[in-house]
């Protein structure tokens, strides 16, 4: 298995709060790999950190055989060019149409020419089913809408890592098909590694290689699908079952229940 | 098509711009490209030309002839030297026309007023006007008016 | 004691980060020209072309408000001829160049910093970053780029603006007689003196008033109360960084020493 991400004993911290102590975990090369985990986890900051957006306090993030937190600008921005990140808000340009979104990276990193740009452009706009959107402002599109013409844009390169946040939410089960589809299409046919953060379980799994769940700054198990499917792990048996109680904590971290309430502060 | 139009209106808020810069720099300071090349220059001497500036006004019976050109200290006379363009049309100044500086209103601009003489000649370019007035220093008056008051 | 001397070290801090910012966001060449030409005519649009309106009826309304002040002031000494140098010596060094920029700052600026701000917080910046382009070349060379390059511009329309109302107002309703009116303008008006002074003035406020504006949508909180806290910000520092700047200027410019 050759490794496309490796993340070697990182710690992150939010003011006092550690997000992250001392995970190790590594992303193969032309899989998909789920990451899931409870909501705050910290799995879009896991993304950040494997886009070098933001640094880790101790530990490395290795993409590519580029060391993230110790790359000049430059070889950061070139590493960039090989990723597509779909962010969890879509976050499209919002002063310009869904095709010129699409065409920007196109624009700014190839020498391809206008038509090509526009046939790049309209392709993959198909294939999430909004060629018939590319006029519009993303102000006029739903949020499931626009978070596919944001995927349009996050693969109109082709690049080699595609980190995909949350692609599901706030799709009906017909897109959501298609995108599961697509991005398995993507996976297969480019070889794409990619990185699938989502907390649709089902989806996830069915499509994933590999799975890491996280719980509480620590990766509690990293395996294939089956692997987890068949985890006798309370933790993980929770997760896939959503029950409230059990070891994983729902709550962001708080002082006793009861004593907030019937305390005087 | 929505571009086209922003750029369209870009290219008409420059041209404005411009518009409005030409407009400050030859109507409102008066700068001009040609410096009255059609007019021919007279100087004069005066011995106190008391704020005069340059570029103030030249009249002959309050209508504007000229600009003053330039401000001097002649050292051969102990006097300041005064040259001035008149234009071209006005051709016929009597050699022997005297020259003052006035004031318009009680603290208005400076400026310079020719009463008209009597003889034949005129003045030609280059041509000098000796019959000046200097101009009427607030503070020279009151001390004359002090002095006459105190010699009664 | 210490938290005084932390306050400034703070400050100081700030300016400086502020300093790397800006000097980051123009040194970094574009990589395509046309693109980045693009870019820039969009945002003198936006800036500009969109301030012209305020620009306009303000500069009218107060050369006409200064022809009439002047005018019954001048009168009493006999003097309203000079009405005209009166009202282009204040439009051109003063008037012009701070209401403008006061304008400018309340209108454009925080609008730019809004701007930035909500991009910010859609994470459109992060966007940018992730997609190998540089937002402060992307987003914020061209925004004080534009700034800076209307605001003068603007400045100008303004003072001519305000000297033709004052004319108007002097000239074809309060009876000061046309000829006299120009002339004392324009013996007392120099081209480089008083017209270039007031074109470098508004440019010295223009850089301040965009760099505020662009460097506080960049840092601001990405909350919805952190951008309305950025742009108060925006408007009341790009404020009074003009009333202050002026006095430095003026004091350089017209200042006898
Ligand atoms: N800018 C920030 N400043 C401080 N804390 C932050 C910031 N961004 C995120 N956090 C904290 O970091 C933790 C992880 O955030 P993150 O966005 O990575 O969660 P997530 O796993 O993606 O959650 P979700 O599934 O809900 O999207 C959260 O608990 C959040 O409180
Ligand atoms: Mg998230």
């Amino acid at each position: 298995m050759e490794v496309y991400v490796d993340v070697k004993n990182l710690s992150f911290y939010r003011a006092d709060r550690a997000i992250y102590k001392d995970i190790t975990l590594q992303i193969p090369k032309g899989k998909i790999t789920a990451v899931m985990g409870p909501s705050g986890v910290g799995k879009t900051t896991l993304l950040r950190l494997i886009g070098g957006q933001i640094a880790p306090h101790s530990g490395s993030v290795t993409v590519a055989g580029l060391d993230m937190s110790r790359a000049s600008r430059k070889e950061l921005f070139d590493a960039r060019r090989k990723m597509g990140m779909l962010f969890q808000s879509g976050a499209l340009f919002s002063d310009m149409s869904v095709f010129e979104n699409v065409a920007l990276p196109l624009q700014e990193h190839t020498e391809f020419d206008d038509v090509m740009i526009r046939d790049i452009v309209l392709m993959k706009l198909q294939s999430v089913g909004l060629r018939g959107a590319a006029h519009l402002m993303p102000a006029e599109l739903s949020g499931g809408m626009a978070r596919r013409a944001a995927l349009a844009r996050a693969i109109a390169l082709d690049p080699d890592l595609v980190m995909y946040d949350e692609p599901f939410a706030g799709q009906d089960p017909i897109s959501k098909g298609v995108l599961v589809e697509l991005i398995k299409r993507l996976n297969h046919a480019a070889n794409i590694t990619s990185v699938l953060v989502s907390h649709d379980v089902e989806d996830s799994l069915s499509i994933a290689d590999h799975v890491c769940l996280l719980s509480d700054g620590r990766v509690i198990l990293s395996g294939t699908a089956d692997e987890i499917r068949q985890s006798k792990d309370p933790r993980v048996v929770q997760f896939l079952q959503g029950h409230a109680d059990g070891p994983v904590g729902f709550h962001y971290p708080a002082q006793d229940y009861d004593k907030q309430l019937l305390g005087m502060n | 098509m929505k571009d086209a139009k922003a750029n369209l209106l870009v290219g008409l808020f420059m041209l404005l711009g411009l518009a409005a810069f030409i407009y400050l720099a030859m109507q409102v300071s008066g700068l001009a490209f040609d410096e009255k090349s059609d007019g021919y220059t007279i100087q004069a001497h005066f011995d106190d030309i008391g704020g005069l500036t340059d570029r103030a006004k030249v009249t002959i019976a309050g209508v504007t002839v000229g600009q003053v050109q330039s401000i001097e200290y002649d050292k051969e006379f102990f006097m300041a030297k005064v040259t001035m363009s008149i234009d071209s049309t006005v051709d016929n100044i009597p050699t022997d026309s005297s020259l003052a500086i006035l004031t318009s209103g009680l603290i208005g601009e400076k400026y310079l007023g020719i009463s008209i003489g009597a003889e034949e000649d005129v003045l030609k370019d280059g041509d000098e006007i000796y019959d000046t007035q200097s101009a009427l220093v607030l503070e020279n008056l009151i001390g004359q008016f002090l002095m006459s008051a105190g010699g009664e | 004691m210490k938290t005084l001397y932390s306050a400034i070290y703070r400050h100081i801090e700030t300016v400086g980060q502020a300093g790397v910012f800006l000097f980051q966001a123009i040194c970094r060449l574009p990589v395509r020209y046309d693109e980045a030409l693009k870019l820039y005519f969009r945002q003198i649009y936006s800036v500009g072309v969109l301030s012209l309106i305020i620009i306009i009826v303000s500069g009218a309304f107060i050369g006409m408000v200064l022809a009439l002040q002047g005018y019954s002031i001048l009168t009493r000494y006999g003097s309203e001829s000079a009405v005209g140098q009166l009202l282009s010596l204040t439009l051109l060094r003063e008037l012009g160049p701070v209401v403008t920029g006061l304008l400018f700052a309340g209108r454009a600026g925080s609008a730019l910093t809004a701007e930035i701000g909500l991009m910010k917080t859609t994470e459109q910046l992060s966007s940018y970053e992730m997609m190998g382009i540089d937002p402060l070349r992307r987003v914020v060379a061209p925004r004080f780029l534009a700034g800076v390059t209307c605001m003068p511009i603007l400045a100008v329309i303004f003072s001519a603006v305000g000297i033709w109302a004052g004319m108007l107002v002097s000239v074809h309703w309060l009876g000061v007689y046309e000829g006299s009116f120009w002339s004392s303008m324009q013996q007392s008006v120099y081209f480089d003196t008083d017209v270039m002074n007031g074109v470098i003035k508004s440019l010295v406020f223009a850089v301040a008033v965009v760099w505020i504006a662009v460097y506080q949508g960049y840092i601001c909180q990405p909350t919805s109360e952190g951008i309305g806290r950025a742009t108060t910000r925006t408007v009341v520092l790009g404020s009074l960084a003009i009333l202050g700047l002026d006095f430095l200027l003026t004091a350089a410019m017209f200042g006898d020493f």
